[in-house]
């Protein structure tokens, strides 16, 4: 690690301010703090968001779930709130890492990071999610399908601070985490949600970003059936391969694991 | 050997609760990080990005000057100072009768960096920031040279990892009677060949390598705290051919040890680098390796690349085994790499079986890879996989039941001399695997496939049938085989006045327990209770010599030598007894803690004969010295040969490849058994290895740059709880014939025989040939693909 300057601000307001240069915003440190102990990542000053009230806490307001973006994923995991408008939303918490990651990881320092294996943006796709972010006195309402732009990318200017996301809630949902047997990050995981007519699908770990998959969409809006699901043969191309599977294997897995998450969310 | 069936202070077979584990659970453990010495320094070791490369220059001027740095060496300066290489402890020679190429292996790079980690610089400063930040100003111009990274294609690649090996061929040798191998498979009636990779491994000990290293001006002496398995070997390797330092001026302290798994038997680079630098410095050094280094630099385990064949005849009768392998150096020649792959390996080929005829020809290379050595197991699960897998192939394509071809083959009548060289004295082979059989309830084995295939699932069954060779080893057969040392153990016993016993072993715990065990054997010998027995070991200034732990050697040799220190003061307490008691020596018996005139019922307790020796006031001092204090040294007169059966079945899922491993069910013979919670303990770390390294676990290196591409737990897959069932195990005892104890050892067997019983049972299930270690979804995956 490198020397930095770290400041505890306890509004948002004065985060915003104090996100001057280099500066970086430390939510749960999960990432990030692994990242600068090897020497891979070093800022001037840190910006930690856990003292700041307004940003945690959980919330139901018509349709939408509302969830601050310093809540920690032990408690969205067990939110009776969460459990009961999106259970797929509350195992997906329950699934991060382990146990000590859960207690310290965020909600907004996990989707602000983008990590191309990480759950929530899955969740953020998966569910068509709202992400509220400040920069400045500026508030801003950036729609999921548009957050993530590429590997660790994504729409956020400098300095700008993601404040709550806004889940709508579904008929049903599941969240299948075929998860890198190494670092049990999702080596393919795949959000399913259905609205009315309309069925969302979003895949994470198997490319450089999370992504919709159309065709598995389109398949299960004409049929909300698992094996609607798993006989969509999914493109390779664009699809990551490594040590812990092949492009080819992680598009078959994708059409797998969208057919589970379908019986999942069938109940 | 005292009888103490009767004591109640009998100890032995009990499941006693470790007396180490309070320290080590309520964080009171002191390991070598957690020592901190006056006027500690902080080193750090700068390391090669490359592969191979030359070192063109190296200029250390601005990190010279940056805050807190104290020193900077270099491999110059080793050179300038003539510190040797690291030395090899085992000499194979060729075929041909020729020695193997040993390679200078500077403990600092000296020209070229041979793999990705090699050190190259030494930082000592102030504090380790402080250092680090001084590493990172070091400029080092390299040219990138080829690398050499695949273990078959070493001995044919153009680039050379050192100049003076052609071909980075270490050595290559051969075992056996090639002749009689060769007319057997003339006159077989069938033969089975299969092709094997046993997959590199980190061994990922839970404390990363550490040490400390101080020099003491008044008396020209250093010390060296290290996470090592064998402190008097690695000072004696040290001194001797290293730095040139007389032993008496080395002290080497291996504190508690956060586990090694063979990778902390060895003599490292660092070490020695610390320990010159020390004097140089006139402060304490402390290197605590992050756990990048130990994924970079700890010596990996097993990479080797074999064919095999079986030849039988019309009935599944074995007739002759013909191996050939190629097994990976490394970039230098580890403490005890050559003997891996030839003596630890190449003599365990006739496993459990009567096979007459057995020809084995090894080539070992270098590649620009960290060095590879023993790691648990070392040789013998390479030998276990080649031979169970073929056995089960065997008896797949004779169509013969995979446990009826093992009986079938079975050695049934002991000692037995097997055509590779080791005599096993006793076993049970068939008692282990009826045994097993029931535990695994194969039987109902066919009903359970048919539920899982009803889900839509294949499940499988495989068998592993392992033998091992422990207590290393007779010194005057190690030696007629290469080693440059002796394998002995040695052991003292330390009566204090009022009759509490310490014992001093050159025996080394990192993990094993044997503070609990041990105690117990001598609390069970000298009737006390075990709180008066301490055992004290890894500190060459307290234990008088000692070969270290390895092999699963320590009960059977180290306890051996200390249960002969405890029959000398037993003989001395009898003359003592004799003294006080006005009889004669001969008519003296101990049982119960107690001397006793045999016949009658006149006695004198353990603690009075102790204390009358250092109070020797009415004592026969003319005959007799005062005192209470005796040393044995134990050679072995044989290996010993633990051995088992192993019985596991998998689930495959054949959508995803996703193997789960529904049973484990292990019957181990390790002779008599001290204390049977321990044993199980290590059963289960042994076989959760095993299963990692079947399953999940996998060294690789990208094949042209020798960038190493799983250098941390995000690639490298340890298997977990959950990966794991909870296992089966049981015991059979055929007690060793040629140690007090009757005792085999029991600390390896797990990861010898657990990786062919599950590669068995998933090619069982997807009726496949082979199936490549680590068994990955993937590559289950496409095998189930192709089979549908």
């Amino acid at each position: 690690m490198y020397a930095f300057e770290y400041q505890n601000p306890s509004t948002a307001a004065a985060a915003i301010g104090s996100a001057k240069g280099d500066a970086r915003f430390l939510a749960g440190g999960q990432s990030l703090v692994q990242a600068m102990k090897l020497r891979l990542s070093q800022t001037g000053t840190l910006v930690d968001l856990s003292g700041i009230a307004e940003l945690k806490g959980i919330s139901v307001a018509g349709s939408n779930v509302i969830i601050g973006a310093m809540t920690r994923h032990s408690e969205v995991a067990r939110s009776a709130e969460v459990k009961q408008a999106i259970p797929a939303l509350a195992d997906l918490a329950g699934g991060i890492g382990d146990q000590m990651v859960r207690n310290q990881g965020t909600l907004g320092g996990s989707i602000a990071n983008a990590d191309p294996a990480a759950c929530y943006p899955a969740a953020i796709l998966g569910l068509g999610a709202t992400i509220k972010a400040s920069v400045g006195q500026k508030e801003r309402a950036i729609t999921g399908d548009s957050f993530f732009t590429g590997l660790f990318e994504t729409t956020l200017a400098p300095g700008e601070l993601i404040t709550s996301v806004e889940f709508p809630v579904p008929d049903c949902a599941a969240y299948v985490k075929f998860k890198q047997p190494a670092s049990r990050f999702a080596l393919v995981g795949v959000f399913v949600a259905k609205f009315g007519s309309t069925v969302r699908v979003a895949v994470t770990g198997a490319k450089s970003s999370v992504f919709r998959a159309t065709d598995i969409e389109a398949a299960l809006s004409k049929s909300f059936t698992p094996e609607a699901a798993a006989a969509v043969k999914v493109s390779a191309n664009g699809m990551n391969g490594d040590m812990h599977g092949s492009a080819e294997y992680r598009a078959a897995m994708v059409s797998v694991m969208a057919g589970r998450a379908v019986a999942r969310a069938l109940g | 050997m005292t009888d103490m069936s009767m004591s109640p202070m009998n100890q032995m077979g009990k499941p006693i609760l470790r007396r180490e584990d309070q320290r080590f659970l309520t964080g009171n453990g002191q390991y070598t990080d957690d020592i901190h010495l006056q006027r500690e320094t902080a080193g750090v070791f700068l390391r090669s990005p490359h592969a191979h490369a030359r070192i063109k220059s190296i200029k250390l001027e601005a990190a010279q000057k940056s805050p807190g740095v104290i020193a900077i060496f270099t491999g110059q300066d080793l050179a300038d100072a003539k510190v040797n290489g690291l030395p090899c402890g085992w000499l194979i020679n060729n075929k041909d009768g020729t020695p193997m190429k040993e390679p200078a292996h500077p403990c600092l790079a000296q020209g070229k960096v041979r793999h990705v980690g090699d050190q190259v610089a030494l930082i000592v400063a102030e504090t380790q920031w402080q250092a680090r930040d001084a590493a990172e100003l070091i400029e080092v111009d390299y040219e990138v040279l080829t690398a050499v990274v695949d273990t078959a294609g070493a001995n044919s690649a153009t680039t050379l990892v050192h100049d003076d090996v052609p071909g980075n061929l270490c050595y290559d040798w051969g075992h056996g009677d090639k002749a009689a191998t060769e007319a057997a498979f003339a006159k077989a009636a069938h033969v089975t060949k299969l092709s094997f990779v046993n997959n590199r491994l980190i061994p990922n000990a839970m404390e990363p390598r550490a040490a400390i290293a101080s020099y003491t001006k008044h008396d020209d002496s250093y010390t060296l705290h290290v996470a090592n398995q064998n402190p008097h070997v690695e000072r004696l390797l040290m001194c001797a051919f290293v730095l040139g330092l007389p032993e008496s001026k080395v002290r080497v302290i291996a504190p508690d040890v956060g586990g090694g798994f063979g990778s902390k038997i060895f003599l490292y680079a660092e070490d020695v680098a610390l320990v010159w630098a020390s004097k140089r410095v006139g402060r304490p050094i402390k290197w605590t390796a992050e756990r990048s280094e130990s994924f970079l630099t700890d010596a990996h385990g097993r990479d080797h690349v074999s064919t095999a064949e079986m030849a039988m005849d019309a009935n599944g009768k074995f007739l002759a085994l013909r191996v050939s392998t190629t097994a990976n150096m490394g970039a230098y020649l580890s403490t005890f790499a050559s003997a891996v792959p030839t003596i630890l390996y190449a003599t365990l080929l006739a496993g459990q079986y009567a096979t007459p005829a057995i020809y084995v020809e090894v080539k070992a290379v270098f590649t620009n890879t960290a060095p590879v050595d023993a790691y648990r197991g070392a040789g013998r699960p390479e030998a276990t996989y080649l031979v169970e897998r073929i056995v089960e192939q065997c008896a797949r394509e004779m169509k013969i039941d995979p446990v009826e071809i093992r009986r079938r083959n079975f050695i049934k009548t002991f000692p037995y001399a097997t055509p590779v060289g080791l005599t096993y004295d006793v076993g049970d082979y068939d008692a282990t695997l009826t045994k097993v059989l029931k535990l695994a309830d194969v039987a109902g084995y066919p009903a359970r496939k048919a539920a899982s295939a009803k889900n839509g699932k294949l499940r499988g069954l495989g068998y592993s049938c392992y033998i091992e060779a422990c207590g290393i080893a007779p010194s005057n057969i190690a030696g007629a085989l290469g080693a440059r040392a002796g394998l002995f153990e040695a052991g003292e016993v330390r009566v204090h006045p009022t009759g509490t016993v310490t014992i001093f072993t050159g025996s080394h715990s990192h993990g094993q327990g044997h503070e609990t065990t041990f105690a117990q054997v001598v609390a069970s010998k000298l009737g006390i209770p075990i709180e008066n027995v301490e055992i004290v070991h890894g500190d060459t200034g307290r234990v008088l010599f000692g070969m270290g732990t390895y092999g699963s050697r320590s009960l059977a040799v180290g306890g051996t030598a200390i249960v002969k220190a405890v029959d000398k003061v037993i003989a001395k307490g009898k003359k003592i007894a004799a003294h006080l008691l006005e009889a004669a020596d001969t008519d003296i018996v101990f049982e119960n803690g107690e001397f006793k005139v045999a016949g009658t019922d006149k006695k004198v307790p353990f603690a009075q004969v102790s204390l009358t020796a250092y109070v020797p006031h009415n004592y026969p001092l003319d005959k007799l010295e005062p005192g209470l204090n005796e040393n044995a040294f134990y050679d072995p007169a044989n290996f010993t040969f633990p051995a088992g059966s192993y019985v596991c079945e998998v689930e495959v899922d054949p959508a995803t490849g996703v193997t789960e491993v529904c049973a484990f069910s292990a019957v181990d013979d390790f002779g008599n058994i001290v204390n049977p919670m321990i044993v199980e303990g290590q059963v289960h770390g042994g076989i959760a290895q095993g299963l990692g390294q079947a399953l999940l676990e996998s060294c690789i290196y990208d094949k042209e740059t020798g960038q190493l591409l799983t250098g941390s737990y995000m690639d490298y897959a340890m298997p977990r709880a959950d990966d794991l069932p909870s296992f089966k195990v049981d015991n059979c005892v055929t007690p060793c014939s040629h140690n007090p104890l009757g005792v085999k050892g029991c600390g390896e067997a797990g990861a010898i025989g657990a990786p062919p019983a599950l590669i068995n049972a998933i090619t069982d299930a997807l009726g496949v040939r082979d199936l490549e270690m680590p068994a990955t979804r993937e590559r289950v995956w496409r095998a189930a693909q192709a089979r549908a």
